[in-house]
């Protein structure tokens, strides 16, 4: 393949893999920008979006077909319904401990996060699952590549959902009250904001965006399995890190790059596929030693 | 002040005789069990030694570490090496993954145990998969199927070889493991550990470099997983790369939540509950990893310092 082509096929596979990982990315980063959580469970709901997002379509393709008829329903679905296990698992494992040293938090959100992977494993068996749909390869040919329509759906579905995060939290009351909260609760709960519902506010979205983020990938991979959302979480908040954390076009900016530095980084001679996921945490850890706020971070500057 | 450097357990001649009988016990058991049950219980006393030193680490200064698993991959790769590559005694290998070992949590812990401290547990997990996947692809190490033949090691010209010698050993470390933590905890930098773990700011004020007190914690946690490691690896004659997953640090992790961290006798209970309960309850199989994390999450919520708490609140 000549280099030219070679290029424009990884700008292609790493701004796609990018927005997966920015959209899981941005509900790392809420969360920890308004409760300082690091969720591990994160990108365990990315894991349980993709399966719910798998039920529904399974269940709509009879009527609507496997096409984007029955898949956008399918996502809407399972954002609203991952959306609401984050705010159960808000309400009945991270609530009690809100005052709590952060270690037991973090503990806690660990045994989540093994709670829901070891629940999908023992449901499926630790089976692959296929993830048929019938989108087809057709597109558009641009210059030397072929892009299908599926992976501009997907790169303009995450950018979409991107910006209205992004209007939502600068521009509303609810937005307002979330940066608020990640500055000083009691002065917010003093100010009469609810804190406890702005939370679970933030975990909603978060967990919905994740889904949202795990249906994409399945449809766009054509197969998903109970240990997907681990590679995934570390590596989206490597993107959270490198963007600056709790900071959302942050949290963007760093998926995007990320995705196109281990599309990028595989072509390296020497650095092959098999040695990706070590080249993105060395990635991480140059990145703590040398720019720990991140990109877009301020040091010691309100978050989000 | 005899009784601040005499073990917790001896202070009162009830726990004197506790130790005593305990020691006893497992001294004679070789004698009566069947070679199934030792190796069970074999892995019972390494996992003592492993969540005693992640205890030094979670329990004494507060820091969670996810990739523990690595250290102890360190190790026995180091042992494997040793013997297998460079044809020496198995005994060099101990000084010597000491060595990488401290190297690694230098490289790792250093510039992250600056930062935040929940920067530290993500940047150990990403630590611990990167040693899984790098002894994977490479060759020296065997890759995906492993080092193979690793020599047993000889001691005072006897060759070490049955499993009641590794029971012995592992028991041997195990004590050691017991009476090292011991002895770190009430030291000046086991005073220091804990002082920064409660309140890191007074500390600092009180001149203690709170991050050269985590790195040396974390660095003496590396160390004991380490030297474990290393007598894995002579017991196994064989070790693999998926030995050394996440499951595993988060297995030890468990050992040292649920018995009750900061405490050594908590910490001991936790790790042979950890190696013991799936043994006794089979049926559980693939599910082991469910009831572990739901329990976890129990313990997290309702008994937060553990099943055998140290008497300092966690809150």
């Amino acid at each position: 393949m000549p280099l030219q082509e070679i290029l424009l096929q990884q700008l292609a596979n790493g701004l796609i893999l990018g927005s997966f990982y920015a959209l899981v990315a941005l509900g790392y980063s809420m969360v920890y920008g308004v409760i300082k959580l690091l969720n591990f469970a994160h990108g365990d709901l990315y894991m349980v979006g993709a399966f719910a997002g798998f039920g529904c379509l399974s269940l709509f393709s009879g009527w609507l077909g496997a096409g984007w008829a029955g898949i956008v329903p399918s996502i809407l679905l399972s954002m609203v319904a991952v959306g609401m296990l984050g705010v159960v698992i808000d309400r009945v494992a991270y609530r009690p401990l809100r005052e709590a040293p952060k270690l037991s938090v973090l503990i806690t959100a660990l045994a989540v996060s093994m709670l829901l992977e070891n629940t999908v494993l023992a449901f499926t068996g630790g089976q692959f699952t296929a993830f048929s749909t019938d989108l087809g390869f057709t597109g558009i040919d641009l210059g030397l590549v072929h892009v299908t329509y599926t992976q501009m759906v997907l790169v303009g579905t995450s950018i979409v959902l991107m910006v209205v995060l992004e209007l939502f939290v600068s521009r509303t009351r609810y937005g307002r009250a979330m940066r608020a909260i990640a500055i000083d609760q009691d002065a917010c709960r003093l100010m009469g904001i609810d804190v406890n519902r702005t939370i679970a506010l933030t975990f909603f979205i978060g967990s919905a965006l994740a889904a949202a983020s795990g249906v994409l990938a399945g449809v766009y991979y054509g197969s998903i399995n109970f240990f997907m959302g681990f590679l995934i979480g570390l590596k989206a908040f490597t993107a959270a890190v490198i963007g600056g954390i709790g900071n959302i076009p942050g949290a963007m900016l760093g998926g995007l790059l990320l995705g196109l530095l281990e599309a990028f980084g595989t072509q390296i001679p020497g650095i092959g596929g098999q040695w990706k996921d070590v080249f993105v945490f060395a990635f991480l850890i140059l990145f703590l030693v040398f720019r720990p706020t991140g990109i877009l971070g301020k040091p010691e500057v309100e978050r989000m | 002040m005899s009784a601040t450097t005499a073990p917790a357990a001896a202070r009162s001649p009830r726990g004197t005789a506790l130790t005593a009988v305990v020691i006893l016990a497992a001294l004679g058991i070789p004698l009566v069990a069947n070679s199934y049950q030792l190796e069970v219980l074999s892995e019972a006393w390494f996992y003592v030694l492993l969540c005693l030193g992640l205890n030094i680490v979670v329990g004494y200064a507060g820091l969670l570490d996810l990739g523990y698993a690595a250290f102890f991959a360190v190790g026995a790769y180091t042992a494997g090496l040793v013997t297998l590559k460079l044809g020496l005694s198995f005994w060099l290998s101990l000084p010597l993954a000491v060595v990488a070992a401290s190297i690694a949590g230098v490289v790792i812990g250093g510039p992250t145990l600056r930062l935040r401290s929940d920067y530290l547990a993500i940047v150990t997990l990403g630590f611990g998969e990167m040693v899984r996947i790098t002894v994977r692809n490479l060759s020296v190490t065997g890759g995906a199927s492993g080092l193979v033949g690793i020599s047993r090691p000889w001691l005072f010209g006897y060759k070490l070889s049955s499993i009641e010698n590794y029971y012995y050993i592992f028991l041997a470390l195990a004590v050691l493991a017991v009476v090292a933590s011991h002895r770190l905890e009430r030291s000046r930098i086991g005073r220091a550990w804990k002082y920064v773990r409660s309140d890191e700011d007074a500390a600092r004020a009180m001149g203690i470099n709170h991050a050269a007190i985590k790195l040396s914690a974390y660095v003496m946690g590396a160390i004991f997983a380490a030297i474990g490691g290393c007598f894995y690896a002579a017991k196994m004659t064989a070790i693999a790369p998926e030995t050394f997953t996440f499951n595993q640090s988060l297995l030890i992790l468990l050992g040292v939540v649920l018995g009750g961290r900061g405490k050594i006798p908590g910490v001991i209970l936790g790790a042979i509950v950890v190696v013991v309960a799936p043994e006794l309850f089979r049926d559980i199989g693939s599910m082991r990893m469910l009831v572990f994390a739901l329990s976890l999450l129990l313990i997290m919520l309702l008994r937060p310092a553990g099943i055998w708490p140290e008497r300092w609140r966690w809150g």
